[in-house]
């Protein structure tokens, strides 16, 4: 596709995303939403609409099929968790191809990571390079989902856990550990029995006296409603 | 996989043209249906909703059980010079013709591609001509209800190609635009558009437009019936869309519509009934349990109240069939997301009656509960079915179970996935702290694997929204500090805000009625 200028990507997505809206049942996007795939890839983008756009279309004509962008599109779900759009892709793609072996590699990936299965998941990763460093962003990704699971978890977490999540040892993980306290609000406790002790910032999930209830939010559209008896 | 599960619809693979025929005169018209369409082609023209109504409903109920208990009504041609020949009537007439035949027998291929004929040529009525009718709003979601259904029947049927005759094969061949996902799809996505219902929708909340408050009728002359058909194929879009396993797409087509309120959709039982049992669905397949035990709860109350007022309608059987499968829907989320406070008590008490051993089967994780979970998914999900054409090379294979069986594996290994949370939900309900260690040892697991489930029950009872927000449906939580896990019990949910909106209303309704008491 050649170098394009940033303005030409916007323009060439807006195009995508519009069709995807307005036109989506129609056989001759495809070749669009392929390139778009492609596009998300190396522009470290993403569309999840757009994708599953193009999975329907697969599943109507199941020849046009190419099983490279659906890889393509299952290892970008994956960099989407915690949200749910890996099972979302594959609910719309056949049996048989899931059988593939690239296939089945990502399914065991996506097991590892919804079970919090990290080590096992690193290792796996390595051993399928083929397929994950295709796309850019993918181990950052990753990562991010592991301290989101994390942070849900641990007010304070061992250094050795953390690390194993993340798949960052020695040095390059003091150096995260830095920009983490510089930036996020981590802080770093000296070493207890079982050395460093990483204190993650305070959210409703891991502090739970932090939870605002639910029930004393009460949506504008209900007051709204009683306005005529309050004016 | 649950043995016995199959698609319930009559064997269309012999030839049905011969039961149909024993007996069956197409061009006789009896008395009665002579004056039944000479009547209701005048109420359409006239305009007399309610007229119409009454005939479509019960009288065409009354004539069919009485003289058309299993034969088709007289053919069209039949009728036509009744009716001045009127190209309208004459395609409604069929769409209702074409519907008494799927409901008492069984379609022949040939009249299953007459009938995608007929619905094309009243769509592109709808959508291209100026049309001047009024229709009950039960008719025209009648039309999309069955539209989407006819689609789905054909797809079944297309699927199961072992058994085809020669003929059926040639017929398929020649026909292959015939009940086309494409087809079905831009129609529906077609009304949608056209009758501009998205901004009449969001023009109304702005008090611009007038159409929840009239039903979606039209009162200054004009007709509802491209507004109305476009805002029930928002539902048909969510159907179908479920059919094929994209749920998120489905909930997008329905997001237009406000399902936290009344409207155009609460109207007719049956859009309401098919509505909150996909979009509950689409939720619990997008692990959204809350949502969906939330939304479930709400129509079955709603069912409980109101079904004896439909037990004469032809509706009746339908409504009792969604009502159980939604219990068992419900069975599942309360296994995967146990919250039993989200379910209001009446509800309750019908669930465990139903299903109350089965759930608590469920939750033990062993290989019963994962038959039991099998089993009521199988009972309970719409008929997925797959939308390409069929490969005519041999051997022929029917494939129509495909759909379905990929949909359940994909469910059963999420139910997997969650099957050591039962174990950690146990202890955590007994313990206020507990170091890891301690409760490693308990479940007979090493530290590292302990730490891998703990943090699999905060990602699984930890949802992602529509709007992308973390959402916790956990009702037992937990945090980790270095090594201590400390269990925290979620507040129970009083619902204040409610409470009091509720006061305010009905206090002012009390000062408004002691008012009108002054003035009098």
């Amino acid at each position: 596709m050649g170098r394009e200028t940033p303005k030409q990507q916007q323009q060439v997505s807006y195009t995508v995303e519009q069709l995807v809206a307005v036109n989506p049942y129609n056989p001759d996007i495809v070749p669009e939403l392929e390139n778009y795939v492609n596009e998300q890839v190396s522009s470290q983008t993403y569309s999840l609409d757009a994708n599953l756009c193009l999975l329907r279309l697969y599943q109507f004509e199941p020849e046009r099929m190419s099983t490279q962008i659906v890889a393509r599109i299952l290892v970008k779900a994956l960099m989407a968790m915690p949200a749910p759009d890996f099972s979302l892709c594959l609910f719309l793609i056949p049996e048989r191809v899931q059988m593939e072996e690239q296939f089945k590699t990502l399914i065991v990936l996506s097991h590892y990571l919804e079970t919090g299965r990290f080590r096992q998941f690193w290792d796996e990763a390595a051993k399928s390079r083929h397929i994950v460093e295709a796309v850019p962003g993918f181990e950052q990704a990753i990562q991010a989902y592991a301290i989101h699971v994390l942070s849900l978890t641990y007010q304070k977490i061992p250094r050795s856990v953390l690390a194993e999540a993340i798949n960052i040892e020695g040095l390059s993980l003091d150096k995260f550990l830095e920009h983490q306290a510089a930036n996020s609000g981590w802080i770093l406790e000296k070493g207890h029995v079982r050395g460093q002790l990483i204190v993650l910032p305070r959210n409703e999930f891991n502090h739970p006296e932090l939870k605002k209830s639910a029930t004393e939010t009460v949506p504008l559209e209900h007051i709204t409603r009683i306005f005529p008896i309050l004016g | 996989m649950a043995a016995g599960y199959d698609y319930e619809e009559a064997p269309g693979t012999y030839d049905d043209a011969n039961r149909q025929d024993v007996g069956y005169d197409p061009n006789f018209v009896p008395d009665s249906v002579k004056s039944f369409v000479v009547h209701l082609y005048r109420h359409i023209r006239e305009k007399n909703v309610y007229e119409i109504h009454q005939m479509y409903e019960i009288s065409f109920q009354t004539l069919s059980d009485r003289l058309f208990k299993d034969t088709p009504w007289p053919s069209v041609d039949a009728v036509a010079h009744y009716v001045d020949n009127d190209q309208v009537f004459c395609l409604l007439y069929r769409e209702m013709w074409f519907r008494h035949l799927y409901a008492r027998l069984s379609p022949t291929l040939k009249q299953r591609i007459d009938s995608w004929d007929n619905y094309c040529s009243l769509f592109q009525v709808v959508l291209h001509r100026v049309v001047n009718m009024q229709l009950p709003n039960q008719w025209l979601w009648d039309m999309v209800d069955e539209f989407v259904y006819q689609f789905q029947s054909f797809c079944q049927y297309r699927a199961k190609m072992k058994n085809k005759t020669e003929q059926e094969i040639a017929l398929l061949r020649q026909f292959d635009q015939a009940w086309n996902v494409y087809g079905v799809l831009n129609y529906l996505q077609a009304f949608v558009e056209k009758s501009n219902i998205i901004q009449i929708l969001e023009q109304e909340k702005e008090g611009g437009e007038q159409f929840t408050a009239t039903d979606g009728y039209d009162y200054s002359g004009g007709s509802n019936v491209l507004k109305v058909l476009g805002y029930f194929s928002m539902v048909g879009l969510l159907r179908v869309h479920c059919l094929l396993g994209d749920y998120q797409t489905g909930l997008k087509c329905l997001l237009p519509i406000d399902i936290s309120q009344q409207g155009v959709y609460t109207s007719v039982i049956g859009s309401h009934i098919a509505t909150i049992y996909h979009y509950g669905f689409a939720n619990l397949m997008m692990r959204r349990y809350v949502e969906a035990i939330h939304e479930f709860n709400k129509i079955l109350l709603y069912i409980y109240k109101t079904k004896q007022y439909h037990q004469k309608s032809p509706q009746y059987e339908q409504i009792l069939k969604k009502n159980e499968q939604m219990y068992a829907l419900l069975a599942i989320c309360l296994s995967l997301c146990p919250q039993v406070k989200l379910v209001e008590e009446t509800v309750n008490s019908q669930l465990r009656e139903k299903y109350g051993e089965k759930m608590a089967r469920m939750q033990r994780y062993d290989d019963e509960a994962f038959a039991i979970y099998d089993e009521l998914f199988s009972y309970a999900c719409p008929k997925f079915i797959t939308p390409s054409a069929p490969s005519f090379e041999e051997p022929l294979v029917n494939y129509n179970q495909d759909a379905y069986r990929l949909q359940l594996k994909l469910f059963l290994y999420e139910v997997k996935q969650q099957q050591l949370l039962s174990g950690v939900r146990t202890f955590l309900k007994v313990y206020s702290t507990i170091s890891l260690g301690k409760l490693a040892n308990y479940m007979e697991v090493d530290e590292t694997t302990l730490r891998s489930i703990l943090l699999t029950y905060k990602h699984k009872t930890h949802a992602v929204d529509s709007d992308g927000k973390i959402i916790s449906n956990a009702d037992l939580d937990f945090y980790i500090d270095d090594d201590m896990i400390h269990v925290v019990e979620s507040k129970s949910v009083k619902r204040y805000g409610d409470y009091f909106l509720r006061q305010i209303v009905k206090l002012e309704g009390v000062i408004t009625d002691m008012d009108r008491i002054k003035l009098e």
